[in-house]
Parts: structure tokens; C-alpha cells; sequence
């Protein structure tokens, strides 16, 4: 089976024509670069996504910290993750990168600020 | 900032950034998904992420004077620049400007849209600032008109925080905006996605209540028999961006009527030596990788016109 992709590792947006047997990816096409097979593979076989969004402050210089996931989590979590980010109140300042959260949610992956966000 | 650190490397030393915010960065602190950054620093970004790799390099740089809540109301032809400061109205004069004043949103009324006038109407930028800046959300039932980068982005941004989403709405046959976009913005949580269609008409007393939306032909005109109602008490309008060169305009600079972009033959000149633009000002930029490399550019432009100056 021969599937098309689209690619949405960066902006070139490369049609990716992956071929498929058993459940597995056996040949990537059309990719302009190695992440494209990647992609190709994890789309396939266990799609991730980065999440963005915003946690609630109390007493910080903004109302809402955003946040990232500093690696992708599976695709079909990403409501469950929404569900937790919501529940979150954060008091200390940060700088982009630091912590918020860690092993969020058991994926392996830690909820990072993204902007600095001071007392 | 792009420019003025650009302006710093290329020999300037006395630069003062004006902004109008009590923060630096513009549009991209609200950009708090990620897809900056790939072609600038070969690395996936968020818009604040990537504010912030040039706020930690500009504040390393004392030549560069940093003025916030610092908002420029007048400039003229020969360079002298005016602000206003809480408490203060200031004036400079520069051997060169260069203005980065970004971009506002198309309206309603540039796209002619019939109906009432209900409130629940928002430009797609303003409801991402009121979401990601605010924390506040705007509509459970959203309608978007147009499908540029920040429709897309809204529209998951709108599902994620558990508002339903039940129709994009694209005159054109293609979307305006990246495929990378549809991909993960549109497809991934199974959003309607009406290419072709135009919303012809928003009903609703108070409150937004449902839009009319009609097929169109290729000529863009309405396909008869084809109008079907969407209920929602949201819609987000994301019909493109214009430069905001209103400043540049009054200093004398010809304007493209139909960009308002200024005419330049080129990149980041205007007609008027000295005064340079930049970024989403100069021309609406699909990426801000780009946006810092072409400013980069304008910076070095200014240092050079100073030097021919002197
Ligand atoms: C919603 C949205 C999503 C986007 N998504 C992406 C993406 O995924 N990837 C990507 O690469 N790019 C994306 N972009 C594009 C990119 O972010 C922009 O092109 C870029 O950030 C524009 O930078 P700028 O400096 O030209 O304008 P702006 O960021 O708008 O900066 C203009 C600044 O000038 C200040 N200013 C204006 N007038 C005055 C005045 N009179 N006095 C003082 N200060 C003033 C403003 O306060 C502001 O800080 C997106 C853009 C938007 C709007
Ligand atoms: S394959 Fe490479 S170049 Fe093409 S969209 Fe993916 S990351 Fe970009």
C-alpha cells in the first residue's frame, strides 16, 4: 500500500509517498531531507506531536506561563495532556526552557516554559 | 531587534529601540505554538523561544539603548523621530531610522461580510492574544473565515481548549496557509474544512447566533442552491495581514495603495534616504526566520547610508 503524506517537520512541507506492508513503512519518497523519513515512520506507525499551550500563573508578572512539551507525546494523548495542563497553577518565576512539570503525565517528556515570566 | 543588532555588527554605536509594549518580542510572544526558528537556528521554536534568543543578545549589547512603553506618534522627512513615554513626550533626531512596526489584521469590513453587527466577532490575532495572553476563551462554537497561518493556528488552539470548532471557511480553492498547517492543525482533530465556500452572511441579535456559508465557483461567485447554516456563537475572521506603515506614510513615503507596502526598488528602502523598513512593515512574511534575516540586511543598510553620509 502506497500512502501520501505531508511532511510537517518544516515549512518546505515535502508530499511524502511512503510505502506501507504489514503495518510498517518499507520506503519513504519525496522527502527533501532525512527528517522527512522519520516523520514518515512515526506518523505511521505512532504519530507525536509537540504540545503547546498555557499554564494559569498566581502572582507572576503575566497571567498565563506558555508551555511546551520539550519533546513530542504520542498524538492521541494530547486531549488527556490538555485535560492536566488545565489543572496546573504555577507560582515561581521562570526562564524559557525551566521546568514546570516533570515526566509529564509518565510520557518521558518534561513541560518546559517558553517565555520568562518573573515574580 | 534583528536590526539593530545587525546595526551594532556592522559598526554602529549609539542605537536606541523604541517599543510601544512593556515587553520586547511583538507578535511572537502570542505565537506560543512552535515553527520558528527551523532556517535561523536549525532548531524547532516557539514564538517566545525565539523573541528570546534575540532579548538575551540585544540586552548583551550596552551600545543598544532599550526604551519600552516607548510609543512613536510622529516622524518627518528629515529623521526626527517623537514618543511618547509615560510621563514624557521625547524627540530624536537619527542619522538613520529604520521602522519595524509589523503588521494589523484585515477587517470585516475589507471583506464584506452582510448581516448584523453582534458581538462575538474577533480578528483571528486578537483571539489568540486573548487566549494565550489573557487567558481568556472568546466562544465555545467557532466559525473561522479564512484559512492564512493564524486560522489554522486558532482553530486547534480553540479545540485544545475544549471550544468545538465547526467549520473553516476558504474562498479560494487552496489554503492560504502552510500545508504543514492543515496537517497539524485542521486534520488532526477532524475540523470541517470548506475550501471553495465563502460565508455570506453572520446572523445574531446580540450575540453571534450562525453564519450563512455558500459554495462559490471559480469565478468566486455563488453557486445557487448551495447555502447551508452553521450555528456558533463565535467567529474568527484571519483574512491576512497589511503592513502598518501609517508613520513612514506621514513622513512623505509612497505607499503601494493596494500592499501598503512602501514602493522601493529595494529590499527595506523607501523613498525617502535614511528611512528603512523592515519585517512584516516592508512585507508580510510567511516566516520570521526570514523576517530576521532581511532585517539583519536593514540594519547593515543603515550603517551603510550613515558612513555615506559622513
Ligand atoms: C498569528 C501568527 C502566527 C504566525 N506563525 C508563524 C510560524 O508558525 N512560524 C513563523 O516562522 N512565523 C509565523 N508568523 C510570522 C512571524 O511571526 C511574523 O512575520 C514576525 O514575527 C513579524 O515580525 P515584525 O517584527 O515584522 O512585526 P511584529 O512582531 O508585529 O513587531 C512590531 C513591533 O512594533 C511595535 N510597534 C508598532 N508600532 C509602534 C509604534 N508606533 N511605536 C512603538 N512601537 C511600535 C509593536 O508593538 C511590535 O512590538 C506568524 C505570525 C502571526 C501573526
Ligand atoms: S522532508 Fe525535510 S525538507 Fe521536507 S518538509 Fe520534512 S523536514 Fe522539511
Amino acid at each position: 500500500m502506497t500512502k501520501n503524506l505531508i511532511c510537517i517537520e518544516c515549512p518546505v512541507s515535502c508530499i511524502l509517498s511512503v510505502d506501507i506492508e504489514n503495518c510498517r513503512v518499507v520506503k519513504v519518497k519525496g522527502n527533501k531531507c532525512p527528517k522527512g523519513e522519520e516523520y514518515a515512520k512515526a506518523e505511521m506507525e505512532n504519530p507525536v506531536r509537540i504540545l503547546t499551550s498555557t499554564v494559569l500563573s498566581k502572582g507572576l508578572s503575566l497571567k498565563m506561563v506558555p508551555v511546551r512539551t520539550d519533546k513530542p507525546i504520542p498524538k492521541a494523548k494530547i486531549q488527556d495532556a490538555m485535560n492536566e495542563i488545565r489543572k496546573i497553577r504555577t507560582e515561581k518565576s521562570v526562564h524559557p526552557g525551566d521546568i514546570i512539570i516533570e515526566n509529564f503525565l509518565g510520557f518521558g517528556v518534561n513541560l518546559v516554559a517558553t517565555r520568562e515570566v518573573s515574580k | 531587534m534583528a536590526a539593530a543588532i545587525s546595526a551594532f555588527e556592522n559598526g554602529a554605536r549609539d542605537i536606541l529601540l523604541l517599543e510601544r509594549d512593556q515587553y520586547l518580542g511583538g507578535i511572537l510572544n502570542q505565537c506560543i505554538h512552535t515553527g520558528f526558528g527551523i532556517n535561523y537556528f536549525k532548531e524547532v521554536l516557539t514564538g517566545p523561544e525565539y523573541a528570546d534568543r534575540f532579548i538575551k543578545k540585544i540586552k548583551a549589547i550596552p551600545e543598544i539603548e532599550i526604551s519600552l512603553k516607548s510609543f512613536v506618534v510622529k516622524l518627518t522627512k528629515n529623521n526626527v523621530i517623537t514618543y511618547l513615554k509615560p510621563g514624557s513626550l521625547e524627540e530624536v533626531k537619527a542619522k538613520a531610522i529604520i521602522m519595524a512596526t509589523g503588521a494589523r489584521e484585515r477587517t470585516r469590513e475589507m471583506v464584506h461580510i452582510a448581516g448584523t453587527r453582534p458581538s462575538g466577532i474577533f480578528s483571528a490575532g486578537l483571539a489568540q492574544k486573548l487566549i494565550n495572553i489573557e487567558g481568556l476563551l472568546p466562544g465555545k462554537e467557532v466559525v473561522i473565515i479564512g484559512s492564512g497561518d493564524i486560522g489554522l493556528i486558532m482553530a486547534r488552539r480553540f479545540v485544545l481548549e475544549g471550544a468545538k470548532v465547526k467549520g473553516v471557511i476558504e474562498i479560494e480553492r487552496r489554503t492560504r496557509g502552510l500545508a504543514r498547517n492543515v496537517v497539524q492543525c485542521i486534520e488532526d482533530f477532524d475540523i470541517p474544512f470548506y475550501l471553495s465556500h465563502k460565508v455570506s452572511k453572520i446572523h445574531g441579535k446580540d450575540r453571534v447566533e450562525a453564519v450563512e456559508v455558500v459554495r462559490v465557483n471559480e469565478g468566486l461567485n455563488e453557486v445557487p442552491d448551495s447555502k447551508f447554516k452553521i450555528e456558533c456563537d463565535t467567529v474568527l475572521i484571519s483574512v491576512g495581514l497589511i503592513p502598518e506603515n501609517e508613520l513612514i506614510e506621514m513622513a512623505g513615503v509612497e505607499l503601494d495603495r493596494k500592499t501598503n507596502s512602501p514602493v522601493s526598488g529595494e529590499l527595506n528602502k523607501t523613498s525617502i534616504p535614511g528611512l528603512f523598513v523592515c519585517g512584516n512593515a516592508f512585507k508580510i512574511y510567511d516566516i520570521v526566520d526570514s523576517v530576521s534575516k532581511d532585517s539583519s540586511l536593514a540594519g547593515r543598510r543603515a550603517v551603510e547610508h550613515i558612513a555615506g553620509q559622513a
